[in-house]
């Protein structure tokens, strides 16, 4: 039974060797970057070493682009990313609020991730939704029109699921 | 004869040749244009903005390092304006810079020190946040402090560009941007060679070596210790440098008289195990060669080139020689054979190495050298390191009496001298392998093919009617390309010698910072310092390493005979894969 490192494994192989036919190849490693986030959730150092063989870069390379950008997590993130927006408007209506409620409910700072895996916090800058500021956005769904307490309220409704 | 354009400096006309920079154009011209990220032997950065120039009908100033020259240009080199804005440059790179120069370790040979002196910088009108970062002293050899990264990228341009290690990259951005090894870990557990490149290169105190000066001082005050040094061939021809001689001037005898003044009972020259080594290694290419050994054999001296080996290419470790180096044969030798003869409790021997390499301090720990539980060679030290020892004890290296080393174990012939040059250990061994295989004495022994800083010399020799095909590489880059013809072509080559350092020991990572009118690893100096040792090797009544009367005397009394048992315990070893593996890329534009 081919477990789904493997696999996800096995699938960023097979798009580095894609890569290998086109033009500058060598200039896909950001590319493949994103494939390997898309599969983890971050750039695992294991993984990192992995493309870096096969597509001969050297590891300090790598690691150089994958720091550069802040799109790419060096760590594991939880099963839920929090983004807080600290855009104009959400934070002219109390966004920071929302930050500091959520860094102490979860017990986390920014970039960070709770000891149960379950949530990474992040901060956001605009989500497009100014309307309804401020605005946290939990993976893809955002809610707004938050307060610290409407904030927390809706990491319970999550937490809950989880159980 | 290149294209000649005319351009305007200072509103002085010059004709010079179409496609230079404006720098290159400058300095054929007598213009310096301060300069701090440039250097001639690695891709242009323009990270530090110092060589910026006014060109007419531009409206910024030009990083003359980058911009190419063109018909009837127009350049100011050195304008008020101009002067204004360099010198706030260079002291918006002092602002984020440690205030610590009366204790740093390249005070008075540090380029941003001179350069802050050559902009006139003497009030500081910038105060803003500073980096902090912990050193990284877990390595042997290369200590890396980001705090006083100035991020030149010389030292990654260095590892990438010249060495082709690729162990140091920029990583983060803007303030946060450090130079480090790839997933931040520490140098010891990296790909790093411990070359010592990174140091040459570097205009602050960045990278340095690991610093051995207060141990060895504190032992050669110990009185229950017998103190003994050896030093390597091309020490001597580059520490006269460090007390402002030109480069190229031998200071062996000054070098023999310094280190017994300071306190050593013993001093050794390292030549004298480079001539047992060429016994060593010829002997056991002959066996290749005759028994169908492994080839081609590549030699095994080089400290950085053994690391790369090892973690580079673990498919031609059995290629490899298992000769240690010399240095690590002279511990071994005074252990034994010269202890032995001497009455002497090896144990109670301390024994210093001064090296022009800052890898060889990473091979003295090595616990593949290790002979019945002993280190051969205790501390090493590099040649920057004993050139300090010499002055903070008030000698007057310079004008010192010259002495000679001690015996039985500190003569050499010339084969041993010219070790410490690229292309000299394969010419050395092959003025004993020719005699050796065909009884008869090679009488043209200076091998010119083989000489000079081409990356990638080769040689064909008549060894009787057997044909023999010879390679040499200096510095890793040129190895990594040689060694890439070796595994796609494995019999193109019988014999290869590599030294991990550009010109080979000449160009160590340990050897005298540059002078304050040179460059680092200037081709020049690394010609003089070669020279020098040449020169010595002509002035040489015995220069093949198996006419060495104190060489013949060691087989005799006590190795026997080359590759012998004891010869075996004593000088040979094996290495063996290492990870991380490093990664050569297919070429540099990533």
């Amino acid at each position: 039974m081919i477990d789904v490192k493997d696999k996800n494994i096995i699938e960023i192989k097979k798009y580095i060797e894609e890569t290998k036919g086109m033009e500058h190849s060598e200039s896909y490693l950001i590319a493949v970057l994103h494939k390997v986030q898309g599969l983890f959730g971050y750039l695992d150092r294991e993984i990192m070493d992995i493309v870096a063989e096969d597509m001969n870069i050297p590891t300090a390379h790598i690691w150089g682009v994958a720091t550069f950008y802040h799109y790419f997590n060096l760590e594991p993130i939880g099963k839920h990313v929090v983004s807080v927006c600290m855009g104009t408007a959400c934070y002219v209506k109390g966004g920071d609020k929302v930050l500091n409620a959520l860094e102490t409910e979860l017990g986390v700072d920014v970039g960070e991730t709770t000891e149960d895996g379950l949530f990474t916090l992040q901060e956001a800058r605009c989500l497009g939704a100014c309307g309804i500021a401020p605005v946290i956005m939990i993976d893809d769904k955002i809610y707004g029109d938050l307060d610290s307490k409407k904030a927390v309220d809706v990491i319970n409704q999550y937490r809950k699921v989880a159980k | 004869m290149s294209e000649m354009i005319t351009i305007f400096i200072n509103d002085k006309e010059y004709q010079v040749e179409k496609g230079l920079t404006i720098m290159q154009a400058a300095d054929k011209h007598g213009y310096h244009i301060p300069r701090l990220c440039y250097h001639p032997k690695l891709s242009i950065e323009g990270a530090c903005r110092v060589c910026i120039v006014e060109v007419e009908g531009m409206k910024t100033y030009a990083a003359s390092c980058a911009y190419p020259i063109s018909e009837g240009m127009k350049i100011k080199t050195n304008t008020q304006a101009l002067r204004s804005v360099r010198r706030d440059i260079v002291e918006l790179i002092l602002d984020n810079h440690p205030l610590d120069c009366h204790t740093c370790e390249r005070d008075g040979n540090c380029e941003l020190q001179r350069l802050a002196a050559d902009m006139g910088i003497r009030t500081r009108h910038f105060e803003g946040e500073k980096k902090h970062y912990e050193k990284d002293i877990s390595s042997e050899s290369v200590i890396r402090d980001p705090s006083k990264c100035i991020l030149c990228g010389r030292c990654v341009r260095m590892c990438t560009e010249v060495q082709k290690v690729s162990n140091l990259s920029q990583a983060h951005r803007g303030f946060k941007t450090v130079v480090m090894p790839a997933y931040n870990m520490d140098m010891k557990d990296s790909v790093c060679t411990a070359c010592g490149q990174c140091i040459n290169v570097c205009p602050t105190a960045s990278f340095l070596e690991r610093n051995y000066t207060d141990v060895v001082f504190k032992q050669l005050n110990n009185p229950d210790v017998i103190k003994v040094a050896q030093f390597a061939p091309s020490v001597r021809a580059a520490i006269g440098e460090a007390f402002d001689l030109e480069p190229g001037h031998n200071m062996e005898g000054q070098l023999v008289a310094a280190l017994r003044k300071l306190g050593f009972d013993y001093v050794f020259d390292t030549q004298f195990s480079a001539d047992v080594t060429i016994m060593e290694e010829s002997s056991e290419f002959l066996d290749r060669v005759q028994n169908g050994g492994k080839l081609p054999m590549i030699t095994s001296c080089s400290s950085a080139w053994m690391k790369c080996l090892e973690q580079f290419y673990p498919d031609l470790i059995d290629n490899v020689s298992t000769c240690k180096s010399p240095m690590s044969m002279q511990g071994a030798l005074t252990k034994s054979y010269w202890a032995e003869k001497k009455g002497i409790d090896p144990k109670k021997v301390y024994s210093v190495a001064v090296m022009c390499c800052t890898a060889k301090k990473f091979e003295a720990d090595r616990p593949e050298l290790l002979v019945d539980g002993l280190k051969g060679v205790d501390n090493v030290i590099t040649t920057r390191e004993i050139a300090w020892m010499i002055k903070s004890a008030g000698i007057d290296f310079i004008n010192i009496e010259p002495e000679k080393p001690d015996n039985p174990i500190g003569m050499s012939s010339g084969a041993g001298v010219i070790f410490g040059t690229t292309g000299g250990v394969m010419e050395a061994a092959i003025r004993t392998a020719y005699e050796l295989y065909t009884g008869q004495t090679l009488v043209d022994i200076e091998l010119d093919s083989i000489r000079g800083l081409k990356g990638i010399k080769e040689a064909t020799l008549d060894l009787d009617g057997t044909e023999i095909r010879v390679a040499v590489a200096h510095g890793l880059g040129n190895a990594h390309d040689l060694l890439d013809i070796v595994r796609k072509d494995p019999t193109r080559y019988h014999f290869i010698e590599i030294m991990g350092c550009p010109g080979g020991c000449v160009g160590g990572g340990g050897q005298p910072y540059a002078q304050a009118n040179s460059i680092p690893l200037d081709e020049d100096t690394l010609m003089k310092r070669a020279e020098c040792l040449y020169d010595i090797d002509r002035k040489k009544t015995i220069r093949r390493s198996h006419d060495n009367p104190d060489v013949q005397k060691l087989y005799k009394e006590f190795l026997q005979r080359p590759l012998s048992k004891i010869s075996h315990k004593y000088l040979h070893t094996h290495y063996k894969a290492k990870l991380p593996k490093g990664i050569i890329p297919d070429n540099l534009n990533f």
